[in-house]
């Protein structure tokens, strides 16, 4: 299966096998007019088998958002055919407006224009609670 | 001092003993503060009801010279127009120096901390935080103890909603040896979050049980709760686990002579009346020093405290 190599934009790879859809809509990709490639399953010697994102247009990625869902995924930059930056991903201390606290007890469930922020409570188990209610989110 | 208090681990140590100092210099010299927060103003907003949190609240501004306003009854309020938090919060801001305000919702003293150019203090939100029945635990504790260390607590009954368990599980965490017993039915166990924090701690220990009576002739401290009925969203659950623990003269025949017996109040029927007698009853002079401590506080946080 061939997908053409771009010439400036975004590409997201060493996603975990069965994610990628998850970061599309995670990051809103549906809203973009460029091409947007997502390849499932590909065969990786590091990790088997892995999901990659091929983005045709330069693109602002929220990095918070893609720590979140997959710290392991490598972000590289493309102008003019070549790769002029690599991004590595951590899992964010904080994250803003990414998740939705779904505790009907919190406040952010009634009060509005409140953002929806979440603490990285444990790295290890990549657990993150609201900074309101403490509910998890993992 | 802080901005503003939310939560009990917003206070180090350090100012946690300088309120407990200046609670004990107001509880030796009542005089010497009455005009000390003169002209100042405290807003009381309680969303939910409340009998001794605001009323000591009160008090305790009242003692200090200064002067109260505010709802006991959100009915009375916009909030039954849809106002939202923030928007209360500006518009009383506008007319007092520091607001006390509890709220039904997880979180919503931080919702309003965001908007509130004065104090903030949290009086219970939800089933979450209660951090100035911590400060009145504390100040309680360390009266009739004299120390925080090497104590044994055991916490009983609703440990899930029990906002004012969390907090004080946060708050004695901080010491050396202490160890916690955590009383509760399996529906009402402490919140994970609580528990992840003790884990985390090589200074404390802790055990989950069942059984009150089998820990009782450990315990330094007992801290009995009442099951939270407000925070259930099904009647059923709460009758059938509303009478999980009653304590009595015989549940405390094996307890130490120094055990002290404390409770946030109010107490449904999880502590019967006769043991209120007993001289390791000390959950009555728990309210009151409650006032005290509060009055510290309000002190510390207005900038006037000597």
């Amino acid at each position: 299966m061939n997908i053409d190599s771009i010439q400036n934009g975004i590409v997201i790879d060493h996603i975990q096998a069965g994610n990628s859809m998850s970061i599309y809509q995670l990051l809103h990709l549906d809203r973009l007019a460029c091409s947007v490639a997502i390849i499932k399953n590909c065969k990786s010697a590091k990790m088997g088998r892995k999901d990659i994102i091929k983005i045709d247009e330069d693109f602002d990625v929220n990095l918070d958002a893609l720590g979140f869902v997959d710290p392991n995924v490598t972000v590289s930059v493309i102008r003019d055919g070549q790769t002029v930056e690599k991004r590595k991903i951590s899992p964010p201390e904080r994250i803003v407006n990414v998740i939705r606290c779904n505790n009907p007890r919190c406040i952010t469930t009634t009060e509005p224009g409140l953002d929806h922020i979440f603490h990285l409570a444990d790295a290890a188990r990549g657990l993150y609670r609201c900074v309101y209610c403490d509910a998890a989110k993992q | 001092m802080i901005k503003h208090l939310n939560d009990i681990q917003d206070l180090s140590s350090d100012q946690i003993e300088q309120l407990i100092a200046l609670a004990e210099d107001m509880l030796a010299d009542r005089a010497k503060y009455q005009s000390a927060l003169a002209h100042r103003t405290l807003a009381t907003l309680f969303f939910e009801p409340s009998t001794r949190t605001r009323l000591s609240f009160e008090a305790a501004m009242l003692e200090l010279g200064g002067d109260v306003i505010g709802f006991a009854d959100p009915n009375s309020s916009s909030a039954t127009k849809g106002e939202s938090v923030a928007d209360t919060i500006r518009t009383v801001a506008c007319y007092s120096d520091i607001i006390v305000m509890r709220h039904p919702k997880e979180g919503a003293p931080i919702a309003a901390s965001l908007r509130s150019p004065v104090p903030i203090i949290n009086a219970g939100d939800g089933g979450h935080h209660h951090p100035t029945q911590t400060l009145a635990d504390l100040f309680t504790i360390r009266r009739e103890k004299g120390r925080f260390e090497g104590l044994t607590i055991g916490l009983c009954g609703d440990l899930k909603f029990g906002r004012t368990v969390h907090s004080l599980i946060h708050a004695m965490a901080r010491y050396e040896g202490v160890r916690f017993a955590l009383i509760s039915p399996q529906e009402l166990r402490a919140p994970d979050y609580i528990l992840e924090g003790l884990r985390t701690r090589s200074n404390v220990s802790y055990e989950e049980t069942d059984s009150l009576e089998s820990v009782v002739p450990r315990l330094d401290i007992l801290y009995m709760t009442r099951v939270q009925r407000e925070r259930f969203f099904n009647e059923a659950d709460y009758v059938r686990l509303k009478d999980s623990y009653i304590l009595t003269l015989k549940t405390l025949a094996d307890a130490k002579d120094s055990l002290t017996i404390l409770h946030p109040l109010p107490r449904v029927n999880e502590i019967a009346v006769e043991v209120d007698d007993d001289p390791r009853a000390r959950y009555f002079k728990q309210m009151y020093y409650g006032k005290i401590i509060r009055k510290a506080l309000l002190a510390a946080m207005l900038g006037v405290a000597p």
